[in-house]
């Protein structure tokens, strides 16, 4: 199982929680069964997120692998100028 | 992917200061830029504009413009198509009022025409029935109940109920307790501070020449700062599959995250469509400020905690952004960014984006991050003076570093952020003293800068010259960086290399030059691009000598033997390997295509020196130093070039640019006379101080240094004035009137 820290605003679609827990090898397998679990997630990571790996920010990388123990935080989208 | 690690090594041509390969060509006109492009037969494109700032559109009559002699082509929203996609669809919107004009100067119709004056003309035969509409341009009355309505149904599922209908969206980052950190707080500060929405201020105004073929195939050409983005976007709203038009950037004067999006792109396109000819159009300055993107204007209220040896125990924000009439998810970047210099247990901040009848928002420069981090600093700053503690010291013993768990969620792996304070704090600016009436400020920065989607060609010329061909248009020097690279990778004199920027039928897809991210990824691809053709050079000599590939490595420039093994053989330099290339297998070239990730977040510290004028109210800068983790500087001067922009835009915003909007909701000073940009004789030279931390994501070290620049200004400048005129303001800009008002009121 993986932790995964939310931002605050999505407690409200994770059953009033900031960090949970799906079984996941990789960012997708990741979103895919958060999207699963909380449907409520769904339209946020429709729209974009980004993934916080041990402190490296992704941005769209489906395959990256994720250890049990790894810090994985979910951000939005990242957007630049 | 897997990161990219960095790897230490001496460098022969990064970080030197080169020529830049684009020098020539600007300074003697040759350079082509938006307006410079012409095709036989073109037409002149002009965009009628709404008068109103909030107007609903019952009808357009056009029957008496396309009559006009000389008009060929006559078209409103109606001409296009109505995108499934939201994000596309607002975009589309933008560019031609559909229903309902948003904001004064949005787009209801456009013109071709045979020349400029009849296309005037014809605009004003256009006869538009507006049903005038209660506008709100203010963000702080939009958010409330019973404010006007821009758009109604537009807020996303995070927007709790109750809320005005402008709200539409809603975030929240953070963690801890704030109460109980501001319990254990000496003394606590909450201040309300404003922000006005600002324009990039890019020289070059917006223009494209859009040329519709009768088989449905298109060329655009337009000043941009991501020609596959515009290819993205148009032909969705032209209902045309990608690989049938192609777009190709110019030279371009500016952008600073401005021209990331379309504003009369599509409407060419469907002029021309319309037409069966090339269309033109070139924006006016007018134009360029009513309906091209500004950054957001923000209301914030923020609340901060310390105890009296200057410890924060809590800090909380909220943030109240407007994008304008669409839409916009900028207040979600300044809310993670807000607090992110500092260590804090316990940190939250709220954010709301608000409609306004306002331009549609368009990025710049490390977008929402300003403003957030300038009302967060300046609270900072007033604590110090409370607690007479030393700015700088203050921040050191706050600030993030390794194992901080940041404000937005991850903890912090390397950051550069202690060190450029430390070198801050032993600069001698820091130090030098100050004249009676002179104050001194100091801010933080904080950007997060990012990769993404790169695709670089690398070709070997049989008379060992190399052409790198990349797609990202060159905004701030990444030709000579992206040549550098390559010319260190392959051990060749930086001129011997020459890069362009393709168009979108050249290569694959780019991401738009923004993010901070194209010397970082396209340097990256190309590095990698260097190293496939070094494979193969490697390959071609092991054939001549008759040896194995793996028994040939590449060293200054040439392939040898790897080892006395491997038989004794003279180096066989890249300009022999590639003169007989053809009788070897063939051309020789590398190519790397790959989303980057691993930008790694960027810090700045800036110190800056003024004195008010307290009987006009005017802030004259005296000195100015930059501070910046840059990684390792790929071409120092253009990493100091970015450092100085970003400076004079920040400070610019902080003193003197505001969009000023009227009773009526329409926009006061659409003009340099009116809107005031810094000049430099309005600037003392401002001074530099790369370090270079080297960024473990990339194999040169190398970090994005194009937005975090403008971040500290805003703070840096009020805390500045703070200190010379004794008065603290809390909305920008700090433009004389306002400053002698607040003089005038603290007696």
């Amino acid at each position: 199982m993986v932790k995964v820290r939310l931002w605050g605003s999505l407690r409200q679609a994770a059953d009033g929680k900031t960090e949970v827990e799906v079984e996941a090898r990789n960012f997708k397998e990741l979103l895919d069964r958060l999207a699963a679990t909380y449907p409520g997630l769904e339209p946020q990571i429709r729209r974009g997120v980004s993934l916080s790996l041990d402190g490296v920010i992704y941005r769209e990388a489906w395959f990256t692998e994720i250890r049990p123990d790894a810090e994985v935080v979910l951000m939005p989208y990242m957007t630049g100028g | 992917m897997s990161l990219d690690e960095y790897t230490r090594r001496e460098f022969k041509q990064v970080g030197t200061r080169v020529r830049r390969p684009d020098g020539v060509d600007k300074v003697t006109g040759r350079a082509m830029y938006g307006a410079d492009a012409t095709a036989p037969g073109m037409l002149t494109g002009r965009i009628l504009r709404s008068p109103h700032a909030h107007a609903r559109i019952r009808s357009i009559a056009t029957s008496a413009a396309e009559a006009l002699p000389g008009v060929k082509a006559v078209i409103t929203s109606a001409d296009l198509s109505v995108p499934e996609d939201e994000f596309i669809r607002d975009v589309q919107d933008n560019c031609m009022a559909r229903g309902k004009a948003l904001y004064d100067g949005h787009a209801v119709a456009a013109v071709a025409a045979t020349d400029a004056a009849t296309a005037r003309a014809a605009l004003k035969l256009i006869k538009v029935d507006y049903e005038p509409l209660p506008h709100v341009t203010d963000v702080d009355v939009a958010i409330r109940p019973g404010a006007p309505v821009v758009q109604e149904g537009r807020a996303l599922e995070n927007v709790p109920a109750g809320m005005s209908a402008n709200v539409t969206s809603h975030s929240e980052f953070g963690h801890g307790t704030p109460a109980e950190g501001f319990a254990r707080a000496d003394k606590i500060i909450e201040r309300s501070f404003r922000t006005a929405a600002t324009h990039q201020g890019y020289i070059e105004p917006h223009a494209c020449l859009a040329s519709y073929a009768a088989d449905g195939k298109a060329d655009l050409w337009c000043c941009t700062q991501g020609q596959f983005f515009v290819r993205t976007l148009c032909s969705a709203i032209m209902g045309m599959e990608a690989s049938q038009l192609r777009v190709t950037a110019s030279e371009i004067g500016g952008g600073f995250g401005g021209k990331t999006t379309v504003f009369i792109e599509p409407v060419a396109l469907a002029l021309s469509r319309k037409a069966g000819r090339p269309v033109k159009i070139v924006m006016t300055r007018d134009e360029v400020f009513r309906a091209t993107g500004p950054t957001v204007s923000t209301s914030m209220d923020i609340k901060i905690g310390m105890t009296s040896d200057g410890r924060i125990t809590a800090g909380e924000a909220h943030l109240r952004y407007s994008g304008g009439a669409f839409p916009c998810g900028t207040v979600d970047m300044g809310g993670q960014a807000a607090f992110a210099a500092y260590d804090l247990e316990h940190v939250r901040t709220f954010g709301w984006n608000v409609l306004t009848n306002r331009p549609k928002e368009a990025a710049y420069r490390a977008p929402g991050a300003p403003q957030a981090i300038y009302a967060v600093e300046s609270v900072i700053d007033e604590l110090c003076q409370h607690f007479g503690l030393d700015p700088i010291d203050v921040r050191l013993k706050n600030a993030a570093k390794k194992g901080t768990k940041s404000s937005y969620g991850p903890t912090f792996p390397d950051i550069g952020l202690v060190a450029t304070l430390e070198a801050a704090k032993k600069h001698p600016h820091y130090s030098a003293p100050l004249k009676d009436g002179q104050g001194r400020g100091i801010s933080c920065g904080f950007w997060f800068n990012f990769g993404g989607n790169s695709c670089v060609s690398l070709n070997v010329n049989t008379d060992g010259t190399i052409g790198v061909t990349e797609g990202n248009p060159d905004i701030g020097g990444s030709r000579a960086s992206i040549s550098l690279m390559a010319a260190e990778e392959l051990g060749i004199p930086y001129d011997r290399v020459r890069t362009i920027v393709a168009d979108t039928s050249s290569l694959g897809y780019n991401d738009v030059t923004d993010g901070s991210r194209v010397t970082f990824a396209v340097g990256l691809a190309t590095i990698k691009a260097a190293r496939a053709a070094i494979r193969l050079m490697c390959e071609r000599a092991a054939k001549i000598w008759g040896i194995d590939a793996e028994a040939v490595e590449w060293k200054d420039g040439a392939a040898v033997p790897a080892g006395p093994n491997a038989g004794k053989f003279p180096p066989m330099s890249l300009a022999e390997i590639a003169a007989v290339s053809f009788e070897t297998g063939g051309p020789i070239a590398g190519h790397h295509e790959v989303n980057v990730d691993g930008a790694g977040v960027s810090f700045g510290v800036h110190i800056v020196d003024v004195e008010v004028d307290k009987e006009t109210g005017a802030t004259k800068v005296l000195r100015y130093t930059v501070f910046q983790d840059a990684g390792k500087a790929v071409h120092p001067s253009y990493v100091e070039g970015q450092m100085q922009g970003g400076a004079v835009q920040g400070i610019g915003w902080a003193l003197n640019e505001e969009y000023i909007y009227g009773a009526d909701g329409r926009l006061q000073n659409p003009g340099f006379l009116d809107y005031r940009v810094p000049v430099a004789s309005d600037l003392p030279m401002i001074d530099t101080v790369i370090l270079e931390i080297p960024n473990p994501g990339h194999p040169y070290g190398v970090r994005g240094v194009g937005e975090t620049g403008i971040v500290p200004p805003l703070a840096a400048l009020s805390n500045a004035v703070s200190r010379s005129a004794g008065i603290r303001l809390c909305e920008l800009p700090m433009s004389p009137p306002r400053v002698l008002k607040a003089l005038t009121g603290a007696g």
